[in-house]
């Protein structure tokens, strides 16, 4: 286990088609996330919109490693983990503006999003909600010898909750093929993790459920790459769940597309310290530095997705609504 | 008199008569609750039992005993006190494509599995637009008695009747017993199945063979003409106690067995009212909120001009079950409070 391998080191480990792949998935988060920003003025996208801004690193290190019909389980925070698995932009685009032509026909929102084809089984808004779930999927998948992963993608909220202590006393137990990737943000909504845990030390924890627990710095994708890498063929092989605790912040407030430093929910000082340390600026001086991508290359890749992320706009905007009677639809199988 | 003869539903009377003459097969309510599990985990790998103590001695009132030595202990998987935790273990598994079958030695434990029942399982579907869903069945069991007190006693199925895209079970018969846990099993939605452990002696026909009784089916268990009781679970046998006595008075009941709470059997109902004009409800859980309310509210609504009296409920009263066996006798419903809401109702005209 690499001790926090960091993005200076040569990446030799890792395909060049790899390195540009979580290049492209991690800029397209960001686009994504900042033409909600642009657009939730029309107030036209009525659902609440937890951005992901700041952390696209962590989704896009992890997701990069699994295969398609791996599973995932996010949170209410949950657009760069649809799109670092494979999601339809378009379905995406269509959900947040409530069309039945959204990955969750309309009933679900930002919040509830699902693309089975890719794996991805769904996202919850109750804090600490999916660890046990994303644990019973990997449960099945040892019933049916398929060697599937699965994953679970929650916030140091989560940890907080009793989900966790009985997710990873459970998958430790049986020796789950369940990855738990913790982004501590160091923030569930206001409340700092200093005022809900005694310690700064959720990596930590696994060792009392007898199982891996690993700290890194959830701004440097490679750094989440190799560790993910590593975990996900252990879990592959039958050795069982790792916790990986992925260091990082959210840029934009909690819910909605501002900051929220102006309403002193958290400090300026603190986020223009993470800013700094932006998981794509880092990134991409990287790829620069040891020409894995030129500068006009990043130009036409950044092109290429803003292009994409208008047609989704296009779609969504152009989509028709559920009708009415669709209300029904669905309650029951 | 046997009080679980067949139901006069036509068709199943019939089939029923002729395989009773053939085969008369009585196992109890347990063996006929243990006897779903084992065929449908025998024909189907997908089926497995986890809870807290299915593997043990007492093998759960002797529902699941020794099926781990059948089926192993990965597919009969004792867990650790983990209710809310474990529940999610189980979606998660049914979303993956398993049939989890979950169980609680007692009713009272599901509370703890509330978030993962009400904020996951019962609206996994509908959130995700119909394109997953969550194939679960989670046994409870209810009951009381010899002093469990307000922690071991608890009928919370109007809690459960409330929530949108879950449905309830609560079968009064060993027939019933197996045919629905089988359906419930079968159904690609989530399930709560209630069995009373009062029940869990009484014996009855039972098929040998795997059979389903349709979820939503209520089913008449003696026909009347004066008045109607809608029962549930253990409240149909003492339904049942009390219209031999009120028969003797000259009263003659109709008994409704719902058999599934969620979805509900209205048409059973109704067609019951229009005919007798007065109703009593007897359930096993508290009368405020009960499930008692939903029916009368239903009944007020669709068949109001048929009703002769008020709609009376029988239950249990609205405090926790106290201890001392001197209480019990008046806090758990009984045939007595059966007969006299029928007096009551029998008082208009």
């Amino acid at each position: 286990m690499p001790k926090n391998p960091t993005v200076t080191q040569a990446a030799i480990d890792i395909p060049s088609a790899t390195l540009r792949e979580m290049y492209l998935i991690m800029l397209k988060i960001r686009r994504f996330e900042e033409k909600i920003i642009e657009l939730y003025p029309a107030q036209e996208m009525k659902t609440p919109v937890h951005l992901y801004i700041g952390q696209e690193a962590i989704a896009t290190g992890v997701c990069v490693n699994l295969a398609k019909d791996d599973y995932i389980f996010s949170t209410h925070r949950g657009h760069g983990h649809y799109i670092a698995k494979g999601g339809d932009l378009k379905l995406l685009m269509a959900e947040l503006y409530g069309r039945r032509t959204g990955c969750s026909k309309g009933k679900g929102g930002s919040m509830h999003l699902v693309a089975p084809e890719v794996g991805i089984l769904g996202t919850s808004s109750i804090v600490g909600g999916i660890t046990p779930l994303a644990t019973g999927v990997a449960l099945a998948s040892v019933m049916q010898g398929n060697r599937r992963v699965a994953v679970a993608f929650l916030g140091d909220g989560a940890v907080d909750e009793g989900t966790f202590h009985e997710s990873l006393n459970f998958a430790s137990l049986k020796k789950l093929p369940v990855l738990f990737i913790c982004e501590n943000n160091f923030y569930a909504t206001n409340s700092p993790l200093r005022a809900r845990q005694p310690a700064d030390n959720i990596a930590q924890r696994a060792k009392g459920y007898v199982m891996p627990g690993i700290r890194v710095d959830g701004n440097d994708v490679l750094a989440v790459f190799r560790v993910a890498r590593e975990a996900i063929k252990r879990a592959r092989n039958g050795d069982g769940p790792t916790l990986i605790e992925c260091r990082t912040y959210r840029w934009m407030q909690h819910v909605g597309p501002n900051y929220d430093f102006k309403l002193g929910c958290r400090p300026k000082e603190e986020l223009d310290g993470w800013r700094k340390k932006c998981p794509i600026k880092r990134y991409k001086k990287f790829l620069l530095d040891k020409n894995i991508i030129s500068e006009s290359e990043m130009t036409q890749i950044a092109d290429q997705i803003d292009k994409e992320i208008e047609e989704a706009v296009i779609f969504g905007q152009n989509s028709p609504f559920p009708d009415k009677d669709e209300l029904f639809d669905d309650v029951y199988h | 008199m046997s009080w679980d003869r067949a139901p006069v539903d036509i068709s199943e009377i019939e089939k029923v008569s002729r395989l009773a003459a053939e085969e008369k097969r009585e196992i109890t309510y347990r063996d006929a609750v243990k006897e779903a599990l084992t065929q449908v985990m025998e024909t189907d790998s997908r089926v497995f039992i986890i809870g807290e103590g299915v593997d043990d001695p007492g093998g759960v009132f002797g529902t699941t005993l020794g099926l781990h030595n059948i089926f192993g202990r990965n597919r009969v998987m004792d867990v650790a006190l983990a209710e809310n935790g474990i529940t999610g273990v189980a979606i998660g598994a049914a979303l993956a494509g398993m049939r989890p079958v979950m169980v609680h030695m007692r009713m009272d434990f599901l509370p703890l599995a509330m978030d993962q029942i009400i904020n996951h399982a019962s609206k996994w579907q509908y959130m995700f637009g119909g394109k997953v869903n969550v194939p679960l069945t989670i046994r409870a069991i209810i009951g009381g008695g010899w002093g469990s007190a307000a922690q071991h006693s608890q009928s919370l199925q109007a809690l459960f009747m409330h929530i949108p895209g879950l449905k309830v079970i609560m079968p009064s018969t060993p027939y019933d017993a197996k045919g629905l846990l089988i359906a419930s099993i079968a159904d690609e939605n989530p399930v709560i199945f209630i069995e009373h452990r009062w029940l869990y002696d009484h014996t009855g026909y039972v098929p040998q063979e795997v059979y389903v009784i349709p979820i939503g089916k209520g089913v008449i268990r003696r026909e009347g003409k004066d008045a109607t009781i809608v029962a549930t679970s253990y409240m149909v046998f003492q339904a049942t106690i009390a219209a031999d006595s009120l028969e003797k008075e000259g009263i003659d009941v109709e008994i409704v067995d719902l058999r599934s709470l969620k979805p509900l059997d209205e048409n059973i109902i109704f067609n019951s009212v229009k005919k007798t004009g007065r109703l009593v409800v007897a359930d096993t859980g508290w009368k405020t909120g009960g499930v008692g309310a939903e029916i009368s509210a239903r009944v007020t609504e669709n068949v109001f001009s048929y009703l002769k009296a008020p709609i009376l409920r029988v239950s249990c009263p609205d405090t926790p079950t106290p201890a001392s066996s001197e209480l019990e006798k008046v806090f758990y419903p009984t045939e007595e409070d059966i007969i006299s809401a029928i007096k009551e109702v029998m008082r208009y005209n």
